[in-house]
């Protein structure tokens, strides 16, 4: 009897020995050839997205010679599946992850740093591998991205003869001029979510406002611009109970000459072609700055799932995701921008309207780039005080004290 | 308490051969148990284990982390203290009254409105009662996106009508003053069937006699609703009224749906609270904590219920 057990203490650690090598060495090479079969969870969960994201998945697969047992839950439902499946064991080989949502879970031990599997962040837009780095390991590969911009609709705007803006003067000057009758000058998402914050970082970074000092003056003066945009009526009120969904809505309905919001939205509006528009960077607040937006997008990760076969695959899995004809097929098939910077031109070849797009990327930030895990409750304040200042209970100036004080 | 009553009785029955019996009466006692087992095991999985669960998380430090290493440090009463200190809570407890209260009153006093209507029996009424309770029938998701279309300040239908009038537009969902106004209005809305309904049928159940003995001492209309009616209809109403608050202090998914606890936190209620702390921010514990001192103000109003059921059955 004890001899059986020292045999099988035994083999088990040469089995641990074994995959501990083709694990710890250079993941392009691993061996595939005891694993058929991948799982992946992510929240592609509507078409056109769905069936797009299957595609490149399933040339991947292909071309690892496995199959997928694809997953997907609501956007919303996401994290919540993952801390059931970490909580009974089942996570998946291959887990996308919403890229500020990355550094939260790889605190936490679950994901396989990929750096340290010999993943290579080469030509990688620096933001993105910002946002999927937590303490020195890269967690998570963005294959790519998107941000925030300013749509205009060019046959309003060409009615009105007014410019597109480039700068905040410009901006509330233009808003005013193009609101008129049921139309607003400009649409944006102030809601009382992450989704609100997101849509406050464009005005909030470009003016040079740090999330690591939200009651900074540069910060209240981005604030001032959205209340500037609602008290004045450019922007409807209701932008505080907007999603970008809904803000994309007024816009498409007429209802706004101007929006700010993402290319994800893009498949969707070519579907009503008779609204012309047109898409530039976000404005300055003077002519020295630069626009800066967050990073959008999502990142596929390895959990840890002690299987470690299978995830020396999820490893090369996750790495065919980014290879650049990947990227560039990803990029061009749902309007988003390829993170590695030297596809960018190959890309605008393809389609030439994201080019306001690809500029501000070049130039996006990353939301976790700072705070990292901790980033989550500085979001929360930055809508809260959003809120109270477009509500009118404080000024733009208090309202970032007032909504830290929390 | 009729099952009470009877049980001395049948035990007084057996006394007349005790050693024959005692040993029946223990095979009785298994059947019993083993009638009672299955639910009693239901009730400890489905009812015990999560209420035992979400006291003992509101004592612990429950993060993200815990789901991946299972550790969860107590910390006594932090989470307690951290939620009653957050500014919103006060906030959030006032909202929870008004809404509750608002939603309530009104719900009750339309719903019993439309009851004594509808107990007129005229041409299409049970239709028209059919028809009522649609508000009940709609998820409530739905319910909720319907009626934030019908809210919103600018295209909404509601300030449409209203502006024929000359009224200037309402910002129904965007105004920290409003909002929790038109939130409890739509809960009414939602709320009505549910009352009528219930006092409908409790109407149903006065005999006829009653009204015309009334009317023969001269009570009619709102003499025979004073006397008659209304002690006739009181153990329907306590009922009414005490599921209708420990429904109603738990409402979570209409207010999410219409506001999502804004504008500027102005209908954020324990319910959402609690709901935030969990799923948004992922701070189990804390959400633990309102959820149980939600559970603490129900368990109040339902031992008020099940008191006056007692007192009921005693009469």
């Amino acid at each position: 009897m004890k001899r059986y057990m020292v045999m099988a203490a035994g083999g088990m650690s040469a089995a641990l020995v074994l995959a501990a090598c083709s694990g710890g060495g250079d993941g392009a090479d691993a061996d595939t050839g005891e694993v058929s079969s991948l799982s992946v969870l992510d929240y592609y969960n509507n078409d056109p997205d769905n069936s797009l994201i299957q595609a490149g998945l399933d040339s991947c697969a292909e071309e690892l010679g496995i199959t997928l047992e694809r997953e997907t839950v609501p956007g919303g439902d996401l994290i919540q599946t993952v801390l059931q499946q970490a909580s009974s064991q089942t996570l998946p080989d291959v887990l996308m992850l919403d890229n500020p949502e990355v550094q939260l879970i790889a605190e936490t031990g679950a994901l396989l740093p990929l750096d340290e599997h010999g993943v290579s962040t080469e030509g990688f837009a620096q933001g993105v591998i910002d946002a999927s780095t937590y303490d020195g390991h890269v967690y998570g590969l963005q294959p790519v991205a998107n941000t925030l911009a300013l749509f205009y609709n060019t046959d309003i705007l060409a009615e009105a003869g007014v410019e597109p803006p480039t700068t905040w003067d410009e901006l509330r000057e233009a808003a005013a001029t193009l609101t008129e009758g049921d139309q607003y000058g400009i649409s944006f998402s102030a809601i009382n979510t992450y989704e609100g914050t997101w849509q406050f970082l464009p005005p909030m970074w470009t003016n040079g406002g740090d999330e690591t000092d939200l009651t900074s003056p540069e910060v209240a003066e981005a604030l001032q611009l959205w209340v500037d945009l609602v008290e004045s009526g450019s922007a409807s009120e209701s932008v505080i109970n907007w999603s970008q969904g809904d803000a994309k809505d007024q816009f498409m309905a007429g209802r706004a000459a101007m929006m700010v919001n993402g290319p994800w939205n893009i498949p969707a509006m070519n579907e009503i072609p008779d609204v012309n528009w047109d898409v530039v960077q976000f404005p300055v607040n003077d002519a020295s700055q630069t626009p800066v937006a967050p990073f959008g997008g999502e990142a596929w990760t390895v959990p840890v799932t002690g299987d470690e076969a299978s995830q020396a695959v999820a490893v090369d899995f996750v790495e065919c995701l980014n290879t650049p004809e990947q990227q560039l097929d990803w990029a061009v098939s749902r309007y988003t921008i390829p993170t590695r910077t030297d596809l960018t031109e190959d890309f605008l070849a393809e389609r030439p309207e994201m080019a306001a797009f690809a500029e501000q990327v070049a130039n996006a930030r990353s939301r976790t780039a700072q705070l990292g895990p901790e980033w989550p409750d500085a979001a929360t304040v930055i809508y809260e005080a959003i809120q109270l200042a477009l509500t009118g209970q404080t000024s733009a100036d208090e309202a970032f004290a007032q909504a830290s004080a929390r | 308490m009729s099952s009470l009553t009877h049980a001395p009785a049948r035990a007084g029955q057996a006394s007349p051969a005790p050693p024959r019996r005692r040993r029946k009466l223990r095979g009785d006692d298994i059947a019993k148990i083993l009638f009672v087992l299955p639910a009693g095991i239901a009730m400890a999985l489905l009812f015990g284990y999560p209420v035992v669960k979400n006291l003992t998380m509101s004592l612990q430090d429950y993060s993200l982390q815990t789901f991946f290493t299972g550790e969860a440090p107590w910390v006594g009463l932090a989470n307690y203290v951290d939620v009653v200190t957050d500014p919103i809570f006060g906030q959030a407890m006032l909202n929870t009254g008004l809404f509750t209260a608002g939603s309530i009153l009104f719900q009750f006093v339309i719903g019993l409105a439309l009851a004594l209507f509808f107990k007129q029996h005229f041409p299409l009424s049970a239709t028209l009662r059919g028809l009522l309770l649609l508000p009940w029938l709609l998820p409530l998701i739905v319910s909720s996106a319907t009626w934030r279309a019908i809210l919103e300040q600018d295209s909404g239908i509601l300030n449409r009508f209203l502006g024929v009038f000359g009224v200037e537009p309402i910002g129904w969902l965007v105004s920290p003053s409003i909002a929790l106004i038109a939130v409890i209005g739509v809960n009414i809305w939602i709320g009505i069937p549910f009352n009528t309904t219930l006092l409908y049928s409790g109407l149903q159940a006065i005999p006829d006699e009653l009204y015309e003995a009334g009317s023969l001492d001269g009570a009619t209309h709102w003499k025979a609703f004073r006397y008659i009616t209304w002690p006739s209809l009181r153990p329907v109403v306590s009922v009414v009224l005490i599921l209708g608050v420990v429904y109603t202090l738990k409402v979570l998914d209409i207010i999410l749906g219409l506001t999502g606890g804004g504008p500027a936190n102005a209908t954020q209620t324990l319910a959402t609270q609690s709901y935030q702390r969990s799923f948004v921010d992922f701070e189990f514990g804390h959400g633990a904590a309102l959820s149980n001192i939600l559970i603490v103000i129900s368990m109040a109003f339902a031992v008020v219920y099940l008191r006056r059921g007692r007192h009921a059955a005693d009469e």
